[in-house]
């Protein structure tokens, strides 16, 4: 990104050519990739036009004016539908921009288009979206991830230089591994969720995507800042990037949680990682082997907590005052109808699934008891903290599997197995792609690091993706 | 009804008049356009977050504090979820196991005697919209409009314990529960626009403390409402156990025009609104030295006035209860009193003429007032013409000085003036005079009226009274005569 920057500056390429370069990249590749709901082909030239005008002015509003972005359809945008890849909000637009929309446009970003999701970010492969499915550009056949799999597929595939996400158990990091590329979930509190349509508000968190781990830095402190319409947005929020340290990881004391090496990895996936472990160790890392007792009872917990906070969430969408109403003869009936029709069949399990954990008879047996499980999720990682800087594990157990494939939820649900951690703890984590799997497919590998610890992981993380690139394959 | 034990608890909603709704900068305005004041937050729009209005929290401790309560320093926002077409998010954010305020108590008078009853809670949450249905009520309505400008506006709920032993008592406690947050400043507490909203629960033992089931009363819109409702409800309620019968858990509504309370649903099928922490909210941490800031701007409280009302003033209970009912006369009659003037004289006008043209709308001011006193009070006008005069200081605004030299209204003090009025009245009415030599005493008054109106309200009265009583005593024998 800084190349483009620099060619923007010396007018070696203009906003325009830029944003006609990607245009035409979705014209001829989305057809296949399938990654974008909407296209916001006139919006994005005009907001280029715009940014080529400040540029010949000489007052860009930052070195990154011009330079266009795609955004996951759950994030508000004025102009554009919002839809949540849900038939329920087909018609829904916006009348506020999102947080960090306002933060991007501020910093001159035009908008290419709105990606695909599972519907309402509820899945893992963006085979839930009410619209279509997004194909995995290593392998059309298979799924990108999910739920931020339209924005993975079209950083992969070229169709845009970084994108927006939204990571709830691993929604940004699950697709950016299968895809091959770089994303970040942030520090629970640094980026506004102002604007991003709720899933479970208190693991929810907006992130960057992009090629490399320096484009995911950039783009996270143009997003990262305190907002004061998010009650759970914190003072010190904002980031600025790491002037770039010593080429050395020499007294990085890294952990590594045996829980997340055994039963279901997929040992291609296992071997990948290790190897990468091995590379950081050349590098200087400290690496030590550290326990997460609780990290079995992840997802679970999260499976507790993301439906019940879900069920109420989505409780709004009732036909009353937006989305598309089924017409009927009471109130009571046009609900029951309205939701029916709105709604596929995933995003109804999770609110029916949310509904009983809440209920009174099981509110202490699975609510309260998911609580008391995070508390201790989060209390292993503060122990684990104590004793090393960044914790390494593999960010999904397998490669990306066929369109299809998982057609058991459960299933569906345990490739969240080792990103739901974060989530549940609030600290930020990173992953970046590691190697291939025998068929060619992309492995990525996962730093985690204590809260408002990101500039550990980017310094982390660049010099791997650096090392990984030096020495092949 | 005597051997039973009646209970009665309330429950009371209190729109808190802030500026600004809750959970958003809308503005809360009664009667403005329907929803034109909304924004995204208010009507719960994808991507929409709460924000907690400071203000919303800090009346919401003002009022807790006038009603004693201990305010907890840690209390949490939680969620309570159904479905509702008024109810945006279809949740309603609110507080639950962990509430703002705890264990008050409101001491009040039923009559002469002294009450007091236990506040169990008092907690924050968001009012819902407001449907208007085109029909009788949601189901069977051709259609129902929603307006969410009240969406959002913050409501204080205040519990009490059940121990109420009448519906007067109810009443009473109200009413003065009514008083006590206005007089904190924290609602206009007015239950003809919703501002101040009350449901009770009642059991009636056959044995005192003998377990029976609650009965629940809704749409008490009047305090004459609660009072006959719970009525009705204790009487039915004895009616069904006299039968031999059971009284059933329920929820019952009043029906204002039957004068009854009907049924509206069965406890059994009470709903489960899946209470849960609110995740938007952080909870809500309190800073002892905020509440004790608040504490220190609290006014005096209608009890404690009334006693010092009585003890300082010597009021008579009838002016206190006015005076302490009325917060805008109190402030007219501490103004006027302070600076020397005779309490009782003051609360006479205070409560009297100043309170009725009051009513009708307008004020006057203290300073005004005090000097339109002072000239009563030296005889330099009448208390007929005083009346006049403050009727148009509240009509006109005029200043009661410059209205009476503009007037010319000035006492008539003179005897021989006065006496030559007195002899045309008497002549004018030869039988009375004569019946009252013959000992009707009362027609005094009538003499003295008919002179008043003969000076236009100018003379004095106690001279007028004085040479009347005289003229007359002379003319027990006294006979018209020529001139
Ligand atoms: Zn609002």
């Amino acid at each position: 990104m800084k190349g483009l920057a620099q060619k923007l500056r010396t007018g070696q390429v203009t906003s325009v050519q830029l944003v006609q370069h990607y245009l035409d990249k979705i014209q001829a590749d989305d057809p296949k990739v399938q990654a974008f709901l909407y296209v916001d082909w006139e919006g994005a030239l005009a907001a280029a036009r715009a940014s080529d005008e400040r540029r010949k002015l000489g007052k860009p509003l930052s070195p990154w004016d011009g330079i266009p972005i795609a955004v996951k359809d759950n994030i508000c945008t004025v102009g554009m539908p919002t839809t949540c890849a849900s038939r329920l909000l087909e018609d829904y637009y916006s009348p506020f921009d999102a947080a960090v929309i306002e933060r991007i446009k501020r910093a001159g970003l035009p908008v290419l288009g709105k990606t695909n999701l599972d519907e309402f970010a509820m899945g893992s492969s963006t085979e839930y979206s009410a619209y279509h499915i997004t194909h995995n550009p290593y392998d059309l056949s298979r799924v990108p991830g999910g739920s931020s799999g339209g924005s993975a597929a079209a950083v992969a595939a070229g169709l845009c230089p970084w994108a927006l996400g939204s990571d709830t158990g691993g929604s940004i990091r699950q697709p950016a591994a299968f895809c091959g590329v770089v994303g970040l979930k942030p520090t629970y509190g640094r980026v506004s969720r102002w604007g991003l349509v709720a899933l479970a508000s208190s693991l929810d968190q907006i992130g960057p995507m992009g090629r490399t781990v320096e484009d995911v830095e950039i783009l996270f402190s143009l997003i990262a800042g305190y907002d004061g319409r998010d009650s759970t947005s914190l003072p010190d929020a904002a980031y600025h990037c790491s002037a770039s340290g010593p080429d050395t990881l020499a007294g990085l004391r890294l952990g590594v949680p045996e829980e997340f090496f055994g039963n279901g990895l997929c040992p291609e996936v296992a071997a990948s990682v290790r190897r990468a472990i091995t590379l950081m160790e050349s590098l200087g890392a400290q690496v030590q082997p550290i326990s997460l007792p609780h990290s079995a009872y992840a997802i679970d917990t999260y499976l507790t907590l993301v439906t019940a906070e879900a069920s109420s969430n989505l409780a709004r969408y009732d036909g009353v005052r937006y989305g598309k109403r089924v017409e009927a003869d009471d109130a009571w009936d046009m609900f029951r109808k309205t939701r029916t029709k709105g709604f596929g069949p995933e995003v109804k399990r999770r609110i029916m699934l949310g509904t009983y954990v809440l209920t009174a008879s099981h509110h202490e047996a699975y609510y309260e008891q998911a609580r008391r499980v995070r508390s201790l999720i989060t209390q292993d990682l503060e122990d684990a903290f104590a004793a090393v800087d960044v914790v390494v594990t593999p960010t999904t157990p397998t490669t990306a599997f066929r369109i299809g494939e998982k057609q058991d939820p459960l299933q569906m649900y345990l490739s969240d197995s080792y990103t739901a951690t974060a989530n549940l703890a609030g600290i930020p984590a990173l992953t970046l792609p590691c190697g291939f799997d025998s068929r060619g497919l992309p492995i990525g590998i996962q730093l985690l690091a204590d809260h408002f610890r990101e500039d550990l992981l980017f310094r982390t993380g660049r010099l791997l993706e650096r090392i990984l690139g030096e020495v092949g394959e | 009804m005597t051997g039973y034990e009646i209970r009665i608890g309330l429950e009371i909603h209190v729109e808190l008049a802030t500026n600004t709704k809750i959970f958003c900068g809308c503005a809360v305005e009664f009667g403005a356009p329907p929803n034109s004041q909304c924004c995204p937050v208010c009507l719960g729009l994808p991507g929409s977050l709460p924000v907690l209005n400071r203000a919303a929290v800090e009346y919401a401790i003002r009022a807790a504090l006038a009603l004693n309560c201990t305010i907890n320093l840690y209390s949490e926002f939680v969620r309570k979820n159904y479905f509702y077409p008024d109810l945006p998010k279809a949740f309603q954010i609110t507080q639950d196991d962990k509430p703002l305020a705890v264990n008050g108590l409101l001491r009040y008078y039923l009559g002469d005697e002294l009450m007091e009853t236990q506040i169990t809670r008092l907690h924050l949450e968001e009012e819902a919209g407001k449907s208007i249905h085109s029909g009788e009520s949601i189901i069977g309505s051709e259609y129902t409009s929603v307006d969410y400008n009240r969406a959002g506006i913050p409501l204080a709920e205040i519990v009490t314990a059940p121990t109420m032993n009448s519906p007067a008592q109810a009443r009473a406690f109200l009413e003065q529960l009514r008083l006590v947050l206005q007089y904190a400043g924290v609602s206009d507490c007015k239950m003809e626009n919703g501002s101040l909203r009350c449901d009770a629960n009642i059991t009636v033992h056959p044995e005192p403390g003998m377990r029976v089931e609650k009965v629940e009363i809704k749409n008490l819109n009047s305090f004459r409402a609660l009072e006959r409702a719970l009525a009705y409800e204790a009487e039915r309620q004895v009616r069904v156990l006299e039968r031999g019968g059971t009284v059933m858990p329920e929820t019952r509504t009043w029906d204002e025009r039957a004068q009854k309370t009907v049924r509206m649903r069965v406890k059994a099928g009470a709903p489960d609104y899946r209470y849960f922490p609110e995740p938007d909210l952080p909870p809500l941490e309190l800073d002892a030295a905020w509440i004790e800031e608040i504490r220190s701007t609290l006014p005096e409280l209608p009890l404690e006035k009334e006693a010092r009302y009585q003890e300082a003033y010597g009021l008579s209970t009838y002016d206190t209860g006015v005076l302490v009912r009325a917060p805008q006369l109190a402030q007219v009659f501490e103004a006027t009193v302070a600076q020397g003037r005779d309490p009782k004289f003051v609360a006479n006008w205070v409560t009297g003429d100043y309170a009725h043209l009051a009513r009708l709308g307008g004020t006057v001011s203290a300073e005004h007032f005090g000097q339109l006193l002072d000239m009563i009070s030296s005889g330099a006008i009448s208390a007929a013409q005083g009346k006049t005069v403050l009727q148009e200081m509240f009509a006109r605004g005029v200043s009661p000085r410059e209205f009476v030299a503009e007037m010319g209204f000035t006492v008539i003090a003179d005897r021989d003036f006065l006496g030559k009025v007195i002899r045309e009245v008497l002549t004018g009415h030869p039988e009375l005079v004569e019946r009252y030599c013959n000992g009707e005493d009362r027609l005094l008054g009538f003499f003295v009226g008919q002179v008043m109106k003969a000076t236009n309200g100018r003379a004095e009265p106690r001279l007028v009274n004085k040479l009347l009583v005289e003229a007359l005593a002379e003319g027990r024998n006294w006979q018209p005569r020529a001139e």
